[in-house]
């Protein structure tokens, strides 16, 4: 599903240049579900910004369901972002104003999809999320975990390729954290490609493979006996 | 580009935060109402001038006889002399595209000597001998009974057509005038009709105190011979008085043996020059009212782009999700540039609508509180207001540009981490 050959990435501060990917050599099966772990600054949401085509590589290849992933203007990302992944990130990044369906239905309108279909399919993501009957309140009447859980139906409105979570539990407390952890594996479950960047060793612990960034290169890539969420919801 | 979603978020945003939303409209809304309300003014003047000029027609030049001031073929200078029909009739063969040209002979004048009797009434009116042509150029309207015709000239009728200002003062209120006959100075005139001239000039009451006699009956009358007072020359409506003036002041200039180049020998009053001087006014008018209204609606879409870019910064967040969701930059392009001009329009329909309630308040007083003079009917043609609809659109284009691209310049990864 995704394949990284290579990859270096550098940030220019000023006159300094910092070099945060240094080689990585990376690929991910369909239906997998990856941790990438490693301290502040160790580069894990740089390579994840990069997968998510929200950032663009210096060097080596990128390829996603086949397809290669370069020289993407502003709009071809934007296609391709809408097409193959789904975002979910650690502050939400819901919009305000907008009703929990209709932030669902925000990537599906990216896709002019219809306006009744897209309703419908929001709020199929959002029973599955369990949040059917907040559909209409806005994200300031819902709990934090409560958004995480829109966010998530959000990125499954698409039915993309791959999820994306940057930090996805790291502003709720480890209950909500392990209920949201609880969907993401129904969702791998169900046969979707998942990444998760984290820092917490027991959420990571709940993936089936933990990758191990440090000083930008992978130090460590191991498959896990994985620790359902559920026996602690 | 009309689809209900987009629409919705424009409403979303925009009463997101009313207070700001319509202290913004406010500078559009003043600007065109401003716009409005100045050229509704110069219009108002406009007609005001324009009815000054009443229907007369203004394609007109008057024309008298002043002392020569050059000496020419034997003839001394300061020679007085006077126009004589043979004037008339050479202007008439030789200058073309002259529509009338109206000799004329007057008795009396402001404030002259009573010199008409009707039993013990007596008053002083200004007495003209004319053709029948002269109410074409200068019009008024028949009240009763007829104007002077064809008939009366070649007949040297004795008959008269007074103003409702003369009746008023030879007959008392109620008495039939037609047929009755009034002495000026001592010759018996029948009355054939009564006229009124409408003026909202300061001498209103003065132009219906005019009794109108045929040319050849006051000549006959009043011992004129073939002398001719002045002329009132009217030119066809395609070609202009102005530069035919020339030419008839040649041709008078050989009949009357004066030096060609004797400018001072006949005096004129071109109306359609000074008309066209007044509506060149107007024009310049327009022009002050389009570069003052137009300049005030420029700080208001002005204030527009300000707000708009204070919009998008307070969004870049959620442009940046957005992008990451994969929407595509153009169409977050063109909803920044439809909001503002959705904010131009609205706010621009509200002060047009306001500017047309306001004319309508000073017609209304104008109404009620009677005619102000050189001030008539203010108002706005539709072609102006399209024509401020399309400059409306253009500045909200305008408006939402600069911050549209600044919208997606920023990169959505930069725009997500910013709080």
């Amino acid at each position: 599903m995704i394949e990284i050959k290579d990859l270096h990435k550098s940030y220019k501060m000023g006159s300094n240049s910092l070099h945060v990917l240094k080689g990585i050599n990376f690929s991910v099966e369909e239906g997998e579900l990856v941790a990438i772990m490693g301290s502040s600054g160790s580069g894990k949401s740089t390579l994840l910004n990069i997968l998510g085509m929200l950032d663009v590589l210096d060097e080596g290849s990128y390829t996603l369901d086949g397809v290669p992933i370069k020289d993407l203007n502003e709009t071809k990302a934007a296609q391709y972002r809408n097409k193959f992944l789904g975002f979910v990130f650690q502050s939400f990044n819901l919009i305000n104003y907008k009703s929990a369906m209709e932030n669902v239905a925000l990537p599906l309108y990216y896709q002019k999809v219809g306006r009744k279909e897209r309703q419908e399919k929001a709020l199929k993501y959002l029973e599955q999320v369990g949040l059917r009957e907040w559909a209409d309140h806005l994200p300031s009447e819902l709990s934090g975990g409560q958004k995480q859980r829109v966010a998530i139906a959000r990125a499954m409105a698409a039915e993309p390729k791959v999820l994306l979570a940057d930090e996805p539990t790291g502003a709720l407390d480890s209950t909500t954290s392990y209920e949201v952890m609880d969907l993401i594996q129904k969702i791998n479950d169900a046969g979707n490609t998942i990444l998760i960047v984290t820092h917490e060793p027991d959420i990571a612990d709940m993936c089936k493979r933990i990758v191990h960034l440090k000083d930008g290169v992978i130090v460590e890539d191991k498959k896990i006996t994985q620790v359902r969420a559920s026996q602690y919801v | 580009m009309f689809n209900k979603d987009r629409w919705k978020e424009i409403l979303e945003v925009l009463t997101g935060n009313w207070f700001r939303t319509i202290l913004t409209a406010f500078g559009v809304f003043w600007g065109i109402l401003i716009l409005i309300v100045l050229l509704a003014a110069g219009k108002g003047l406009e007609n005001g001038i324009r009815s000054n000029f009443g229907d007369i027609a203004t394609n007109t030049m008057f024309m008298w006889t002043q002392g020569t001031s050059m000496a020419y073929k034997g003839l001394p200078k300061g020679r007085r002399f006077t126009f004589k029909l043979g004037d008339v009739d050479a202007i008439r063969q030789k200058v073309p595209d002259l529509r009338f040209v109206s000799p004329r002979n007057q008795l009396g004048g402001f404030n002259g000597t009573n010199n008409v009797v009707r039993g013990i009434k007596t008053g002083a009116f200004n007495v003209y001998g004319d053709y029948p042509d002269i109410i074409n150029q200068d019009p008024m309207s028949i009240t009763s009974g007829r104007f002077i015709n064809q008939l009366d000239i070649d007949g040297k009728r004795k008959v008269a057509v007074i103003g409702e200002g003369v009746r008023a003062s030879l007959y008392d209120v109620g008495e039939e005038a037609i047929g009755t006959y009034i002495k000026i100075q001592g010759v018996n005139f029948m009355v054939v009709g009564t006229y009124r001239k409408n003026s909202n000039d300061g001498n209103a009451e003065e132009i219906q105190k005019e009794i109108f006699i045929p040319f050849t009956s006051f000549s006959q009358a009043f011992n004129q011979a073939d002398k001719v007072g002045w002329m009132a020359i009217t030119a066809n409506d395609d070609s202009s008085i102005t530069q035919l003036k020339e030419q008839i002041f040649t041709v008078v200039r050989e009949n009357q043996k004066i030096h060609p180049q004797d400018l001072r020998a006949v005096g004129h009053f071109d109306l359609f020059e000074e008309f066209n001087r007044v509506l060149g006014l107007f024009k310049a008018m327009r022009w002050i009212a389009y570069f003052v209204g137009v300049l005030v609606l420029l700080s208001g879409v002005i204030g527009v782009s300000n707000i708009m870019l204070i919009v998008v910064k307070e969004r870049t967040k959620e442009i940046g999700i957005r992008r990451a969701l994969g929407e595509n930059p153009w169409s977050i392009k063109l909803q920044i540039i439809m909001e503002s001009i959705f904010l131009t329009i609205i706010s621009g329909m509200a002060g047009i609508s306001f500017g047309a309630f306001v004319i309508y308040l000073i017609n209304y007083f104008l109404a009620s509180n009677g005619p102000i003079e050189m001030f008539i009917n203010p108002s706005v043609g539709l072609g102006v207001v399209l024509l401020a609809l399309i400059i409306l659109m253009v500045s909200g284009l305008l408006a939402g540009f600069i911050p549209a691209q600044s919208a997606i310049k920023i990169k959505p990864i930069e725009a997500l981490r910013m709080e």
